[in-house]
């Protein structure tokens, strides 16, 4: 810059090159607050439109008047039953898959080929699992299971059992994944340890491998609820109805009330979506539809909260502090 | 003094049973811990052509020692000659490194660990480790005291208390730590830790410890006490103790084994190894001469 073939001592004063810094500075800064802004732009219009549809009423009612009035009660109910539902059957499944190919199965031919279609299954549009729902779970298992049970038709149609094994499909890889990280993060000395004072593998899982990772898991619980609870897609054609003039529940043994897994349900996002679309009065619904949204997210927030909660709770019992 | 028989070693049930008995030709027909002498003591671990390999790679080759009973072995030579191949191959803690396999016998009175239907469960119990980085599981000092027997079945409150206890006083760490027990055993310090291992080793209450480098980890007062704790064990246990440190291999042990390049070379009390040693490599590496 300055001609000469030696080091000059360097300028303290403002140099024309800090210049480029700050322009790379401040648009990088700026990147970085877009998603901000569109959050706070999307969450605005939600709390503007939708705050004062929230009403005990809309909470605790049905809809009424061709879903032109009322509340989303139904709506709610199906939102929390599905996802709970579905983590209940993701988390085993995911997280019994993940200590196979963690703990057992090696790094054989077949185990990359588990972990390439976990991977690309994760890449799948949502609606494709919705397909798939329909195909394998009502028309081949519930088909199946009517038939070799001679009921009729009561496993083989759109329920709540099919579209919360079909999100529950759709979260797998994501518990899947966490909970494989999660493994891998347990010291191995720890499961030699384990090991050498005449554990089984088995015992070493269960009483050092997973209690240390449960944290983990957790999250993966978490994230799981993120992405599946609000979806539309997979659930579209493998159980939410409509309209449903009565809740899910059924009375287990004529007399415990339970969620009736085999009957169809109302769902927040689905609700939107049709009341958006397919209303008789759009117009009319909007303010409907703001409620709905918001109920939708605030929901997803607390079910969030929970497990956030819950992980909390696991790792101060475990007296944790931090290992690495 | 107590002569195991096979059957109260490994507490094998029937072959009806369990099916994990030894065979017949695994049996010794006189525990050979009561002839088989070395230097006047009774052998408690025989390896006999033990090699072991890891895919094509031969980290031991034919290795035959007598480890006596009740006594320090210490194992030394350079990084990567194979003392803690060797060490592991006496627990059969090789078993679950993918691609290693093991050729030869380890006799353990008299029965071979390498014998088809030997538990290795029973095995780990018998022939406890502790390792060269303190390995303690996040879990409070008592549960991971009481983590072995609590596996091995025992669920009694008060057994458990008896046992830690037992086993923390042996470790020389019951006075420091019996008012916390229930706090986390990673909040002490790294001697504390990997003397917290030792007593989880001990808990199980196993005839042999082996210990891979217990102290190298450690500032040298927490060493000492290490050092002097093993000399307290070997009262009760036999023990066999891979370290670099050379004035520790003198200090602490009995007998001394030197390897080089996955072979033992030479192999006899630590006075004789280290005063009059027979190979030349011995004494090369013994006084800093090696390389
Ligand atoms: N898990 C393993 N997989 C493959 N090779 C291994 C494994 N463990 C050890 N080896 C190899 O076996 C040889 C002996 O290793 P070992 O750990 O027994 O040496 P060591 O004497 O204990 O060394 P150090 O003093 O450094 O601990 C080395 O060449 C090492 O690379
Ligand atoms: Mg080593």
């Amino acid at each position: 810059m300055n001609g000469t073939t030696t080091l000059s001592i360097p300028n303290l004063r403002f140099q024309p090159t800090d210049w480029i810094e700050s322009l790379w500075n401040g648009l990088l800064r700026l990147f970085a607050i877009i998603p901000l802004c569109v959050l706070v732009f999307i969450l605005g219009k939600i709390f503007s439109n939708g705050a004062e549809t929230i009403t005990w009423e809309f909470l605790s009612k049905t809809p009424v008047q061709g879903m032109t009035e009322g509340g989303i009660f139904p709506c709610i109910f199906g939102t929390i039953s599905i996802t709970l539902l579905m983590i209940l059957m993701a988390l085993p499944l995911g997280v019994g898959a993940a200590v196979y190919l963690v703990e057992y199965a090696g790094q054989g031919f077949w185990v990359r080929m588990i972990r390439a279609a976990v991977n690309n299954l994760a890449g799948v549009p949502s609606i494709i699992f919705g397909l798939f729902g329909v195909g394998f779970f009502i028309l081949f298992v519930g088909r199946n299971i009517d038939h070799v049970l001679r009921t009729g038709l009561l496993f083989g149609q759109p329920c709540m059992l099919w579209a919360a094994a079909t999100l529950a499909v759709l979260v797998l890889p994501v518990i899947i994944v966490s909970t494989e990280e999660a493994l891998n993060a347990v010291p191995q000395s720890h499961r030699a340890a384990s090991q050498a004072l005449g554990a089984t593998k088995w015992q070493t899982i269960v009483h050092v491998v997973l209690p240390q990772a449960r944290g983990g898991i957790l999250t993966g619980a978490i994230l799981a609820i993120s992405r599946g609870a609000g979806e539309t897609a997979p659930i579209l054609f493998t159980g939410c109805a409509y309209y449903l003039p009565r809740l899910p529940v059924t009375k287990l043994f004529g007399v415990i009330p339970m969620i009736n897994p085999l009957d169809q349900f109302m769902e927040l996002s689905y609700h939107i979506f049709i009341m958006a679309t397919q209303s008789m009065d759009a117009e009319k619904t909007l303010p409907i539809q703001y409620g709905t949204t918001l109920v939708l997210i605030a929901l997803t927030f607390l079910l969030n909260l929970a497990a956030i909660l819950f992980r909390m709770h696991f790792r101060k019992k475990l007296g944790q502090v931090s290992l690495q | 003094m107590r002569t195991m028989s096979v059957l109260d070693m490994f507490e094998f049930k029937t072959d009806e049973e369990t099916g994990t008995l030894p065979r017949k030709e695994a049996r010794p027909k006189t525990p050979l811990s009561q002839i088989e002498t070395h230097e006047g003591q009774p052998i408690k671990i025989m390896t006999r052509n033990l090699s072991v390999f890891y895919g094509i790679n031969q980290a031991l080759i034919n290795v035959t020692m007598d480890i006596p009973q009740k006594a320090v072995t210490a194992l030394i030579g350079p990084s990567g000659c194979g003392k803690s191949t060797f060490l592991r191959s006496l627990n059969r803690m090789n078993d679950s490194i993918l691609g290693a396999r093991t050729d030869g016998k380890v006799l353990i009175d008299g029965i071979n660990i390498y014998a088809p239907g030997i538990n290795v469960v029973a095995l780990r119990r018998l022939a406890g480790m502790v390792f060269q980085k303190s390995n303690p599981f996040p879990k409070s000092i008592f549960d991971n005291v009481a983590y072995g027997p609590r596996l091995h079945g025992i669920q009694n409150a008060s057994v458990l208390e008896e046992l830690v206890e037992e086993a923390l006083k042996k470790a020389a760490l019951w006075e420091e730590v019996k008012d916390r027990l229930g706090r986390s055993a990673l909040e002490l310090s790294g001697g504390q830790q990997q003397r917290v291992c030792i007593a989880r080793a001990l808990a199980v209450n196993p005839e042999i410890v082996l210990m891979d480098e217990p102290a190298s980890a450690l500032d040298p007062i927490s060493t000492a006490k290490i050092e002097e704790l093993i000399h307290e064990l070997k009262k009760n246990y036999t023990i066999v103790i891979v370290t670099h440190n050379m004035q520790q291999a003198a200090r602490v042990s009995d007998f001394t084994g030197y390897f080089y390049l996955g072979s033992l070379v030479e192999f006899g009390t630590t006075k004789k190894i280290f005063t009059t040693p027979d190979k030349k490599e011995t004494e090369d590496y013994i006084t800093g001469r090696f390389g």
